[in-house]
């Protein structure tokens, strides 16, 4: 797994490649907090279209880093996540609190 | 019957192995390629949790484990011989966790993509997770068994 952490508009967007468990999450949960705080934003976005397999170490790293930025009045987004990844987003309830769009580009487009 | 056993090192980047492996050995079976996405985050969680809860994330450990084959009936056991559980009702529930970075979400997905699950578990000995799941017909979620 690699992934790419950029600021675009107001937004930080996490931008993760191949699959996602316990060997990568301590890092990109470090790398992700860090960004939040080095640049000072409050919109989160997981562009999740690169991911091939996630599992509950991976949703709590989302969960850990909304439960952050909501907590200071900001928002997450998931992005274009594929079927296999999406049926565990749901399932976890995470989709019941953040609201996923089909591509970060849409979410970028929606919120400016 | 067809039976593998697979032992390996408790290292976080073995959780990608364990999985893609029984991936391959149950694909001999009827699952669709859906299915093998559901089985391998019930192995994912489950060979997770052997690492974290088991050995303490220590490397120097080995997790086991014993794939079988029988007719249309996968099943898998993931058995490691660390600290074991003292309350494993409690460890299954739904959002029980030890790490508020974790959702306490594993034994759910297990439950949610076999059809059967059973642990067994004893302090300071290790713990047995053993998953079943039929290939090529409906399925309904595990009742969990202790």
């Amino acid at each position: 797994m690699n992934y790419t952490i950029k600021k675009e508009k107001n937004c930080l967007v996490v931008a993760v490649t191949g699959e996602i468990d316990i060997s990568v999450t301590d890092s990109l949960r470090e790398d992700v907090d860090r960004a939040l705080v080095n640049y000072g934003v409050n919109i989160l976005i997981f562009d999740l279209g690169q991911v091939d397999f996630v599992d509950s170490s991976g949703l709590g790293v989302i969960l850990g880093r909304y439960k952050k930025v909501a907590g200071k009045g900001g928002k997450v987004y998931l992005a274009g996540a594929k079927p296999q990844v999406k049926k565990v987003l749901e399932l976890s309830g995470l989709l019941n609190i953040m609201e996923e769009y089909f591509s970060a580009a849409e979410i970028l487009e929606k919120i400016s | 019957m067809n039976r593998a056993v697979i032992e390996f090192s408790s290292r976080a980047e073995n959780v990608a192995f364990a999985r893609v492996a029984v991936a391959a050995f149950v694909s001999q079976l009827d699952f669709t390629l859906s299915d093998l996405e559901e089985i391998k985050v019930a192995v994912s969680e489950a060979v997770s949790n052997a690492i974290v809860h088991g050995y303490g994330n220590d490397p120097n450990h080995m997790v086991r484990l014993e794939l079988t084959i029988s007719g249309d009936y996968m099943e898998i056991e993931v058995i490691d011989r660390g600290r074991g559980m003292e309350d494993v009702a409690r460890a299954m529930e739904p959002a029980y966790s030890t790490d508020p970075e974790r959702m306490g979400l594993g034994f759910a997905f297990m439950q949610s993509f076999m059809d059967k699950l059973s642990v067994e578990s004893t302090p300071q000995k290790g713990t047995r997770v053993k998953m079943i799941r039929r290939a090529g017909v409906p399925r309904r979620a595990a009742v969990p068994e202790q």
